[in-house]
């Protein structure tokens, strides 16, 4: 499904973020990205989302190699991602039922559609019951969910989550990481980058982990690191 | 009107609203530049407007003949000057006909000139051309005639009253392109901020996928209302201002024969002007908002 083929990306002053990375991911798959700060999580997952073009190589989806998309395609192939900030990334002075239908207002779903949907995803991350309320009135975790929702209406085929759990309490990630498997067995690939040692070692999935912008491991069911 | 317009429309106005200072800053320095673009305009229409009458009925030449000059002189003038080429006709003006005629113009002050205790104005010939062509060549003859006191010649008020048109045309250019500069500067700068402000935002859409028309056209439409505005104030006051002024100026040279028939009347240019300042104020609020737009939206 996405297929990184000799990605390079070296920044200004010659830093060079990510080298000569293979990798192949596949529809439906769980994956975590781990490693230090400036291993080149981030970078990989910008590169995904197009937010940055590769300074060599290139990157498949579907067999179409996404480095090529024109401007005016960028919008439609973002709309096969949903993506999950840190910090949430809510609009203020937006309810929740109103951030999570921004997004299909934004990509032009009609109103029927949208007061048919939200509700349903609202269901599935467990704030039917707060869809008035505003984001300065929910926890981290609600926001987050929040957010997860908004990623999900619009029913991409991957999503992108980077550091979903890390400005959240042990338990609330549990909770949070149980709606990422939830909507991962519905069929969405899940590629998350995280620092996150229990959820990664808890949940045993595939793990890719970097380091100076090199792959170091690739394990099918692993935990957060091998050796320390 | 769709989500999407609506979405568009209440973004535009409450960035607007949000950055009042800013917005009125755009708007004012769209309005300084179209106002002064506009009395540019005037000042060379009305120059040009003169230079034509001038040219159109004045394709004559005016000969001041000297007081003293013999009768035989002036009957040599008049046999040769007619027989030039490219004149059709001489006319003798003799002083008294003169001086009555200034007294028709002057009308109800006409009354100032039964004091004069003698008459000021010379004798004069006027030579009809058969066209304004021959102008230059009929000129250059007639100086070499003694009786010739002086010339009064049209063409040349036409040609440097064109000369004046162009100058005033030249420099206008460039004072416009300067302020043009400044105020899309100032719009970009608007927009800029609004940019900045809801950046976040902007960013989340193109990470939703949102198309470029619903990510741009919140900051687009605000430029283009901008320049509306900045365009709708301007053609008032210079409506007002233009209309003050000429009035004041047929009122100030009322003994100047036709003055007002030399003036244009805003009216007959305000289609023009006004199509004419809206496109610019628009292109300016969209100019300035593309370049905020490509400095400030790349994700």
């Amino acid at each position: 499904m996405i297929e990184f083929k000799d990605i390079s990306k070296v920044y200004k002053k010659e830093f060079l973020a990510i080298n000569h990375v293979n990798l192949k991911i596949d529809e439906g798959e769980f994956v975590f990205l781990v490693g230090k700060s400036g291993a080149g999580k981030t970078t990989l997952v910008k590169l995904l989302l197009k937010e940055i073009e590769p300074s060599s190589g290139k990157i498949y989806y579907h067999d179409e190699d996404i480095t090529k998309i024109r401007r005016q395609h960028i919008a439609g192939y973002r709309r096969q991602i949903g993506f999950v900030f840190q910090d949430y990334r809510l609009i203020p002075k937006k309810n929740v039922f109103e951030n999570v239908a921004f997004a299909m207002e934004i990509i032009g779903q009609s109103r029927k559609n949208i007061r048919r949907e939200v509700p349903t995803v609202l269901n599935m991350v467990g704030l039917a019951s707060k869809a008035k309320n505003y984001p300065e009135e929910l926890s981290g975790g609600e926001m987050q969910r929040v957010a997860i929702a908004r990623a999900v209406i619009n029913r991409p085929k991957i999503i992108i989550a980077d550091e979903p759990t890390g400005n959240l309490d042990p338990e609330t990630s549990v909770e949070i990481m149980k709606i990422f498997t939830e909507i991962n067995k519905r069929g969405t690939t899940l590629i998350m980058a995280t620092h996150d040692r229990d959820i990664v070692n808890r949940m045993q999935k595939r793990v890719i982990e970097l380091k100076k912008g090199s792959i170091i491991r690739d394990t099918e069911a692993g935990g957060y690191a091998h050796e320390y | 009107m769709s989500i999407k317009r609506k979405y568009i429309f209440k973004q535009a106005f409450q960035s607007l609203w949000r950055n009042k200072i800013m917005a009125l800053a755009s708007i004012g320095s769209i309005t300084a530049v179209l106002i002064i673009l506009g009395y540019i305009l005037m000042a060379v229409l009305n120059i040009n407007n003169i230079a034509m009458i001038t040219k159109e009925e004045f394709d004559e030449v005016v000969v001041y003949v000297k007081d003293n000059s013999q009768e035989s002189d002036r009957q040599e003038f008049e046999d040769k000057v007619g027989n030039m080429t490219g004149v059709m006709a001489v006319v003798f003006k003799s002083k008294e006909v003169a001086l009555s005629e200034v007294k028709n113009e002057w009308g109800d002050e006409s009354g100032l000139l039964d004091d004069l205790r003698r008459n000021p104005l010379p004798d004069s010939y006027i030579i009809q051309l058969e066209d304004i062509r021959y102008s230059d060549l009929v000129i250059e003859n007639i100086n070499n005639f003694t009786i010739v006191e002086g010339i009064k010649y049209y063409q040349d008020t036409a040609k440097s009253l064109i000369s004046i048109s162009n100058t005033i045309e030249k420099i206008g250019i460039i004072v416009i392109l300067i302020l043009l500069f400044i105020s899309i500067f100032l719009i970009s700068n608007t927009i800029k901020l609004t940019v900045v402000f809801r950046r976040k935002e902007v960013q989340l859409m193109q990470y939703i996928g949102a198309t470029n028309g619903y990510v741009r056209g919140p900051f687009m439409l605000e430029g283009t209302l901008l320049g509306i505005f900045g365009a709708l104030l301007a053609i008032v006051i210079l409506n007002l201002t233009y209309s003050y002024s000429t009035e004041y100026m047929t009122g100030y040279f009322a003994l100047l024969s036709g003055f007002n028939n030399f003036i244009i009347p805003f009216k007959v240019v305000f289609n023009d002007i006004s199509i004419i300042f809206i496109t610019i104020g628009v292109g300016i609020g969209v100019l300035g908002s593309l370049i905020s737009l490509k400095k400030f939206l790349s994700v």
